[in-house]
């Protein structure tokens, strides 16, 4: 078990907590699509996951890999699109 | 020194950067392209890393991802996000549940396996599986293919509590690692995926709002428990920003229906038993018409729109907007009041009023909203009903006591438009439409809102 992995992920939960709660309402919609999108970085895993061997874990990989994907392409694509709407005077 | 941490460091700055222009609408935009961009180097560092990867399948796997990807983003209609959210919240979750399941059968059997491994994979394995399934069956009720009412039957809190315990039952057989280790490996992915489906129909149509937010933190955290199974900072960061984000929404939505996390999962609040409430005291209403409503705005300096959800059902945001802008014409200031669940998921209502050209600026959340109500001569309320209902502030009998609410009764008049006299979600009569300075135009908001804007110009 490794102490310096431990304190990384505090640390993100407490960066994430600070900057979080300073997005203003009007924008919690696309903070949960962008938010969403970011967490398709389980596409790094899932790239490492195709490596392994055994055929099972080759193919686990491949569909952890067009899952990721569409989480990463959809959730940023979706919030562009909104994003793009929210016009000044 | 290794460079692939380097650049899982640097992606992590650029989610954090990414987040942090979110803070204005007027940032927000290059902030979601500068995330986007610390996604492609984390993907890059990955791929030109890490040996013996099988491009081709990597590749095939990413165009296919895309190409649904795109077609969601492309299609889906601003009123049906809610679900978009949902289901990319499932494939997050499944996909950190597929990975730590990977790397189960690649460490099976070898000295590698350590006790911190397995009880990792396990506890990723649980969280992904259970924001799959339960991302979907969330899907199913917000898009219409499971009915939106709470299922529930008898001994439905039993199952749920014997499912779990045998999930820990299995879990830690798995983690201690026996004879059947496999086997009990295989029932820790079953019960997830059961839990996941249980946990969520008992939760009915107008609570989604929170499980949504839920599942996107329970998406997070399974990318971060998959990070601790690679060791890998990347997924690690990425995924406690998403988890802490997931969950800070889950608290504005309790909060903005005054109710606990607990109660949301575990009351199956939406049946349809608590209408006809005990104390069914009749008010006389005042209906009026919209030349009526047309006066009084004639005669007032400030109006407060407040657009509920029966707005977005009547896909009237674009009427609202013209008649806005015929007053504002007409010398007037215009705002609108944004209840926190006013829409179907946090932030639900602005984007649908951006969608309809309304600026931003003139949207106000509940707290910047509730004091301008004091000087307002007309507040507009459009398909609302629970979020105007003053007995939240006084009668403690009511379901809806404590929840905070938009005080449009404070305003000089209050216009109140609504289809029928029929109950909002809480199932409630609402006590602002007896109130002496509130009148009612009956009929769809659409076409209301262009009947007032008519005879506004005709004034």
């Amino acid at each position: 078990m490794d102490i310096n992995i431990i304190t990384v992920f505090i640390l993100a939960i407490f960066v994430g907590f600070e900057i979080i709660t300073k997005v203003p309402p009007t924008l919690h919609t696309p903070l949960m699509s962008g938010s969403n999108a970011i967490s398709g970085i389980a596409i790094v895993g899932a790239i490492i996951s195709t490596k392994i061997d055994g055929d099972i874990g080759t193919w686990l990989g491949l569909i952890a890999v067009v899952f990721a994907t569409v989480n990463c392409v959809g959730g940023f694509m979706v919030t562009d699109r909104m994003l793009k709407m929210f016009k000044r005077k | 020194m290794d460079y692939t941490n380097l650049f899982y460091v640097i992606a992590a700055v650029l989610f954090i950067l990414g987040i942090k222009r979110l803070s204005s609408p007027k940032t927000a935009r290059t902030g979601n392209a500068i995330a986007s961009i610390g996604m492609l180097i984390a993907i890059v560092a990955t791929v030109s890393s890490f040996g013996g990867l099988d491009f081709k399948l990597i590749a095939i796997g990413m165009i296919v991802g895309s190409i649904l990807g795109a077609t969601f983003a492309l299609r889906v209609e601003m009123t049906q996000m809610p679900q978009m959210v949902a289901i990319f919240n499932g494939f997050g979750g499944g996909a950190s549940a597929l990975v730590a399941t990977a790397e189960f059968f690649s460490k099976y059997g070898t000295s590698e396996q350590s006790t911190f491994l397995v009880t990792t994979i396990i506890l990723s394995i649980f969280i992904g599986t259970l924001t799959l399934t339960g991302s979907f069956i969330a899907f199913g009720k917000l898009q219409g293919f499971i009915s939106g009412q709470p299922i529930v039957f008898k001994g439905q809190q039993a199952l749920n509590a014997i499912i779990m315990m045998g999930l820990i039952v299995f879990a830690v057989y798995t983690v201690l690692g026996g004879a059947n280790q496999m086997n009990a490996f295989y029932v820790v992915i079953v019960l997830s995926a059961l839990i996941g489906i249980t946990l969520t129909i008992p939760i009915g149509g107008a609570d989604m709002p929170v499980v949504i937010s839920l599942l996107n933190s329970y998406s997070g955290i399974a990318a971060s428990a998959t990070g601790f199974v690679l060791m890998n900072n990347g997924l690690i960061i990425a995924g406690a920003l998403v988890g802490a984000s997931g969950l800070i929404l889950t608290n504005i939505m309790c909060k903005g229906m005054n109710r606990s996390l607990t109660n949301v999962i575990f009351g199956a609040v939406g049946l349809s038993s608590n209408e006809g409430s005990s104390e069914a005291k009749q008010i006389s209403i005042k209906s009026s018409t919209t030349d009526e409503a047309a006066m009084i705005l004639d005669a007032a300096d400030k109006v407060i729109v407040v657009p509920g959800y029966g707005l977005a059902v009547a896909q009237a945001q674009h009427a609202v907007r013209e008649v806005a802008e015929q007053l504002e014409s007409m010398g007037k200031k215009v705002l609108y009041a944004i209840h926190p669940v006013a829409g179907r998921m946090p932030g639900h209502m602005n984007v649908l009023l951006a969608e309809a050209n309304i600026p931003y600026e003139l949207l106000k959340d509940l707290d910047e909203v509730n004091p301008e109500f004091e000087d307002c001569d007309v507040a507009i309320v459009l398909g609302a009903n629970d979020v105007v209902n003053p007995a939240a502030r006084h009668d403690t009998a009511s379901p809806i006591f404590g929840m905070p609410i938009l005080d449009v009764d404070k305003s000089r008049t209050v216009i109140v438009n609504k289809r029928t006299m029929n109950p909002g979600f809480a199932g409630i009569q609402n006590e602002l439409f007896g109130f002496e300075n509130t009148v009612m135009v009956f009929g769809d908001a659409k076409e209301m809102l262009n009947t007032l804007h008519k005879d506004l110009k005709e004034l």
